[in-house]
């Protein structure tokens, strides 16, 4: 009898060229995925010391990061820095024969709403990227972590990885998620629980029987945010609804290879009786529409919920951060955020900008209109995610509800581009990170799903969403 | 001033005690825009520096007149979580640090920092404390010598042991070529991918040919 092993385990063990020690392996990576602005220090030490990139056919480009997002037709990159970094980086694909997702393609996207979205993707791949939301892919069952530029430079002239192997997590969530209530909301309870560094140096795999029954692009949202609880990656054992995904797009995997794959497949997950170095339970049934009321990810209350007051915390550091968290963003200790006014709602990233999403913002709008005074973006995660919106009408409906229908990209997330938010402004964003600055100096971020952004929009503040649903 | 080999690190350290501070506090997304590591030290802790007008903010620890020079941080936990941008660990570099000691560290910026010879004295809460206590009492810096070989923060008043992989140590002691260490294994890799592709088909080549399918249904279309 082999000893049990976790999924984690088994992707490890698949990937390893070589043991370097006792806790360091050569990662074999299967997709190497790079954008504009973690890459370009990579390919130059690539090149100083003469090196090539030996397959390159794993390995896919997008710009991603800097892009605009003006709905015009054609996309020019004003600041010249940044239009640099998207030439840089057409310039080195084209020269080691790596595939790109350039400005102007029509299927340009964020990168890890891509990658998926056309079956780049697939169960028991180790997938990497100069972006540290590359975790995202545990929810088809690839073990996805991000990386820095120096171990970027090192895939792409090895295809390997120094890997530090990680500790085994599981995080397990039974019940129904209420109405109401989503992945976002469910991934927000989970690192307010367990804080922003609950699961530094685990992988984290999500099980039960909620997670089973979330949609794949609910999982993607589930194992994206993972790293903001510090996690080193997320899994999700692939089950009929994973499998379905895939082969639904990558039509590529058909015949002899179909069943060559899918057998493999179902050897991936953790054994009965494999050993996990932590374990967390959660009830889905507690799970309420989740907000941000400070300044790190964890800093998340149940929207019917009022705002920590720090002396009443026991621990000394977080006392200090949520003194210095409400300072930032001016809210007060017991308040409650029901009613807070926001100037700014902002929907996208790859935490959630799939066309999932963006259905749930159009039917939570309805036949609203968005507040006066706010401004409320919408930013598709992909030229395909915008195309499908614009065929089932809700890039349309949106527009007419006074909604901007942008283009493609990172864009207010983390504000690389010229989608920056002014000093003080609040925002209600689907987005991952609430830190101070991200979304533009002295501007506030309160992380929401898209129902919950979707109900900031129209009613101009912090709105429980489940006031403004109509019971089915 | 510090010693200039890596078996020793002699420092002056400032004491910046905010916990889980991101990469995007230590290098915000202004300073993101080269295709080079150069010019990221006017970057560093950019919004924790200057004010809105970019005026130096006086009661900034770095700011001080005391603390001009020092090349030690003594950090909160979970220092470098979010964002994987190496520059957060290129701009403290260019602004003159050379260790942090903290008792965790985000796990990309923990790499990244490694990979660059930026050293990482991971000790525990109790002796980040003590540092911290020691610091606090002082107008300027706390010196401070970091022994890499032995695994050792000392000060005048308080020693702790830190965590350091053998790996990690002799990257920092020998300034190693990771990548070329790994190129040793080109054969044992070429070999991996062979058996790897035959028994999972639908990887090889993936990001390649799905580009060239989707090339191919466009100009369909």
């Amino acid at each position: 009898m082999t000893t049990p092993s976790t999924l984690y385990q088994k992707l490890v063990a698949s990937h390893t060229v070589a043991v370097l020690d006792e806790q360091n392996v050569l990662l074999f990576c299967d997709l190497h995925l790079m954008n504009e602005y973690t890459s370009p220090q990579a390919f130059a030490g690539l090149h100083e010391a003469g090196r090539g990139v030996p397959v390159p056919g794993q390995n896919v480009a997008v710009v991603s990061h800097i892009i605009p997002t003006h709905p015009v037709r054609w996309r020019t990159i004003q600041d010249p820095p940044s239009a640099l970094q998207a030439t840089n980086l057409k310039a080195n694909c084209d020269r080691h024969g790596i595939p790109l997702f350039d400005t102007n393609d029509p299927l340009q996207g964020i990168e890890h709403v891509i990658a998926p979205e056309h079956g780049m993707v697939r169960p028991g791949m180790v997938i990497i990227c100069g972006d540290s939301h590359t975790t995202t892919y545990g929810a088809l069952g690839a073990l996805g972590f991000g990386i820095g530029t120096s171990e970027v430079e090192h895939v792409l002239a090895t295809q390997t990885l120094v890997y530090r192997l990680a500790k085994d997590m599981r995080i397990r969530v039974d019940g129904v998620l209420p109405r109401g209530t989503t992945a976002k909301d469910l991934i927000l309870m989970v690192i307010s629980r367990i804080g922003a560094q609950g699961a530094r140096g685990y992988v984290v795999e999500f099980c039960g029987s909620a997670i089973g029954a979330l949609s794949v692009e609910a999982r993607f949202t589930l194992c994206n945010m993972a790293v903001e609880a510090g996690a080193r990656g997320a899994l999700i054992a692939p089950d009929a609804t994973a499998i379905d995904y895939v082969l639904a797009k990558a039509p590529d995997i058909a015949g002899d290879v179909r069943a060559q794959a899918l057998a493999h497949w179902a050897t991936l997950h953790s054994d009965e009786g494999a050993a996990f170095d932590a374990e967390h339970v959660f009830d889905a049934a507690d799970v309420a529409p989740f907000v941000t009321w400070g300044t790190s990810p964890d800093q998340a209350m149940a929207i019917n919920a009022t705002v920590p007051r720090p002396q009443e915390l026991a621990d000394a550091v977080q006392r200090s951060s949520a003194e210095q968290a409400l300072r930032y963003t001016g809210l007060v200790a017991g308040q409650s955020l029901q009613g807070v006014p926001v100037q700014h709602v902002f929907i996208g990233s790859c935490t959630n900008a799939r066309i999932e999403d963006l259905r749930e913002v159009d039917r939570i709008v309805g036949s609203r209109h968005v507040a006066h005074g706010v401004r409320a973006m919408v930013v598709p995660g992909s030229g395909a995610v915008k195309a499908q919106a614009e065929a089932e009408g809700i890039a349309e409906r949106l527009v007419a509800a006074g909604f901007e229908w942008r283009q493609p990209g990172c864009s207010m997330c983390l504000a690389m581009n010229d989608d920056v938010l002014a000093p003080g402004q609040r925002c209600a964003s689907t987005t991952n990170r609430n830190f101070e600055g991200r979304q533009g100096r002295g501007a506030i971020t309160h992380l929401v799903s898209p129902a919950m952004a979707a109900a900031a929009a129209v009613t101009g503040c912090i709105t429980d969403v489940r006031t403004l649903e109509v019971p089915a | 001033m510090s010693a200039d080999h890596h078996t020793i690190v002699h420092g002056q350290a400032a004491l910046l005690d905010i916990a889980n501070l991101d990469t995007d506090q230590i290098m915000p997304k202004q300073f993101l825009r080269g295709i080079d590591k150069s010019g990221l030290a006017p970057g560093l802790f950019y919004d924790l520096r200057f004010d809105g007008e970019g005026l130096p903010r006086p009661d900034f620890v770095l700011n001080q007149a005391a603390f001009q020079g020092v090349d030690v941080l003594i950090a909160g936990s979970n220092y470098g979580c979010g964002s994987s941008r190496e520059h957060a660990v290129w701009g403290m570099q260019q602004y003159g640090f050379r260790a942090v000691v903290a008792s965790s560290f985000g796990e990309i910026f923990y790499s990244n920092a490694l990979n660059n010879r930026l050293l990482l004295a991971m000790v525990s809460e109790a002796d980040v404390q003590a540092f911290k206590a020691q610091a606090a009492q002082l107008r300027g810096p706390l010196a401070i010598t970091i022994d890499v070989q032995q695994r050792m923060v000392r000060s005048a008043g308080h020693s702790a042991q830190f965590v350091l992989s053998d790996r990690h140590q002799s990257m920092f002691l020998q300034g190693q070529d990771v990548i070329g260490a790994s190129l040793a294994y080109a054969d044992q890799i070429q070999a991996f991918a062979q058996r790897h592709w035959a028994a999972q088909p639908w990887v090889k080549d993936v990001a390649l040919r799905t580009r060239a399918r989707l090339q191919a249904q466009r100009t369909q279309d």
